[in-house]
């Protein structure tokens, strides 16, 4: 790592190495190991981080989740999903 | 290795999103697996007993792999690999490959004086998720005498072949009065050796540590300037080097919630199998230990009476029984409150409202002071 990452629209998110996504059977629900961390997610969070693949630009991340859930403003969701994922990068959860 | 960075194994774990405290029965998120107390170094301040165990006690590779799969049955995440140096046991691939096949994370934690490129490479094969590198300073040769080893280049090396493994980095550095002031040139260490974290670690005071505390204990001065450049750093270096600080205890008005509660998160096993709440929990010399040989896990994790004695909010004394702190430090640590007042019960001098506060004028109003050989870690020294 060399310089901050900002999430955009653009940018292609996915987990690092050191933090690995499972679902735990225990706890009933997502969470990520990381180093000396274990992030607990919400049902929604669980749902966002899966799709944190490397696969798909945020943008298509945010047209997905929009489409799933057709009642809340695309808008609202990019924000949220933003913020959520920009959380995670700063703590080194999330890379792009 | 074996230092102080331990305790923050049991780190907090975060809750993302959502409240998790409710659940009826305490879930474990970690254990560290304590293979061995053999280590090449002699840190005067290792988290280690007194009482070191010896190799011929140390239980086996099978033994270690039941453990590690019964810690998943329990809800146990992520397994953390420690020592004494970890390496030493030629059983480490082994042990991480059976613990990643069996879903659990994996962290080596060492000195990184023992590895060789060759077996980074396998342990990664096997499954290792992250490494993490302690550090003496960064100086080689305050570093080497702090140690009571020649390593410090060593460790370099090894920082560097964790990278060049593509393995996930941390360095680990115990903080004290005779490095402090190397605290700047360890952060731009860190971000050298392209590290993703950095742990600034306090020296802890029982066990080895207790007996160096004059050796170790920073000035308030000092201990602020660290703080400022600590802050300084974490704004500069947002997103490329994540740093872990927290504050000496001697100079905290609050203590700092232990493994996150006594027996809530965490289960330390140590190198002959008996299973403690943290790491330096054989220092309660009054508890009793069950070990993995004869009891299952699970067992131990609900049932042992260690493990119960200072569970919950129960066993409080005032002022912490009626604190709303008291779920959230859990009174501190334990092992601090007997080895500073020689009562178990009490709450920890660290906190400022602890009855027992005057403990800690004594050696704060000494530190700064004439600085006295240290007693370095080896069986015989203590
Ligand atoms: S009184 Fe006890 S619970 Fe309250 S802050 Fe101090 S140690 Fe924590
Ligand atoms: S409270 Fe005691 S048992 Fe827990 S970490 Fe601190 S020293 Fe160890």
């Amino acid at each position: 790592m060399s310089e901050r990452l900002l999430l955009s629209a653009d940018s292609v998110p996915r987990l690092p190495r050191h933090a690995k996504l499972r679902f735990d059977r225990a706890r009933d629900c997502w969470i990520i190991n990381a180093p000396e961390r274990v992030f607990e997610l919400d049902a929604i969070a669980g749902e966002v981080i899966q799709l944190v693949d490397g696969t798909r630009s945020l943008a298509a991340l945010v047209d997905e989740l929009a489409a799933k859930y057709d009642q809340a403003p695309r808008a609202d969701i990019e924000r949220d999903v933003t913020a959520m994922l920009q959380n995670l990068a700063d703590k080194g959860f999330v890379i792009a | 290795m074996t230092d102080q960075a331990d305790v923050s194994v049991s780190a907090p774990t975060e809750a993302a999103a959502g409240p998790s405290g409710s659940r009826s029965r305490l879930i474990p998120y970690a254990v560290l697996c304590e293979l061995t107390h053999r280590c090449p170094l002699q840190c005067p301040y290792c988290s280690n007993p007194l009482e070191l165990e010896r190799a011929s006690r140390e239980i086996d590779t099978d033994t270690w792999k039941s453990v590690l799969s019964q810690a998943v049955d329990i809800g146990i995440l992520q397994a953390h690999f420690s020592g004494g140096e970890p390496t030493v046991r030629k059983d480490l691939e082994a042990l991480v490959e059976h613990a990643a096949k069996a879903g659990l994370y994996t962290n080596l934690i060492t000195s990184g004086v023992l590895l060789t490129r060759a077996r980074l490479d396998r342990l990664r094969d096997a499954g290792l998720d992250h490494v993490q590198v302690s550090f003496q300073d960064t100086e080689a040769g305050n570093a080497d005498r702090i140690a009571g080893f020649r390593g410090h280049a060593k460790k370099q090396e090894t920082a560097r072949m964790v990278r060049a493994a593509d393995l996930p980095l941390t360095v680990n550095a115990v903080m004290h009065r005779q490095n402090l002031h190397h605290l700047e040139a360890m952060i731009a260490m860190a971000v050298d050796l392209d590290a993703e974290r950095l742990e600034v670690a306090q020296v802890q005071y029982y066990g080895w540590a207790l007996k160096n505390r004059q050796a170790f204990l920073p000035t308030r001065d000092q201990l602020d300037e660290a703080t400022r450049i600590v802050e300084e750093a974490r704004v500069r270096l947002k997103g490329i080097l994540a740093i872990d600080y927290v504050v000496p205890d001697y100079y905290a008005r609050r203590p700092k919630s232990c493994m996150g509660g006594w027996g809530r998160q965490f289960l330390n096993i140590t190198p002959a199998g008996k299973v403690l709440p943290c790491h330096a929990a054989e220092s309660l010399d009054f508890l009793e230990f069950e070990n993995v040989t004869e009891r299952p896990l699970a067992w131990i994790w609900e049932h042992s009476s260690a493990f119960n004695r200072f569970r919950g909010t129960d066993w409080m004394p005032e002022p912490c029984r009626s604190c709303d702190r008291r779920e959230i430090d859990w009174g501190g640590c334990r092992c601090q409150a007997f080895a500073l007042t020689g009562d178990p019960d009490t709450t920890d001098p660290a906190c400022e409202f602890a009855p027992h506060r005057q403990v800690l004028e004594m050696p704060v109003g000494e530190a700064g002071g004439e600085i006295p050989e240290f007693v370095y870690r080896r069986i015989g020294n203590s």
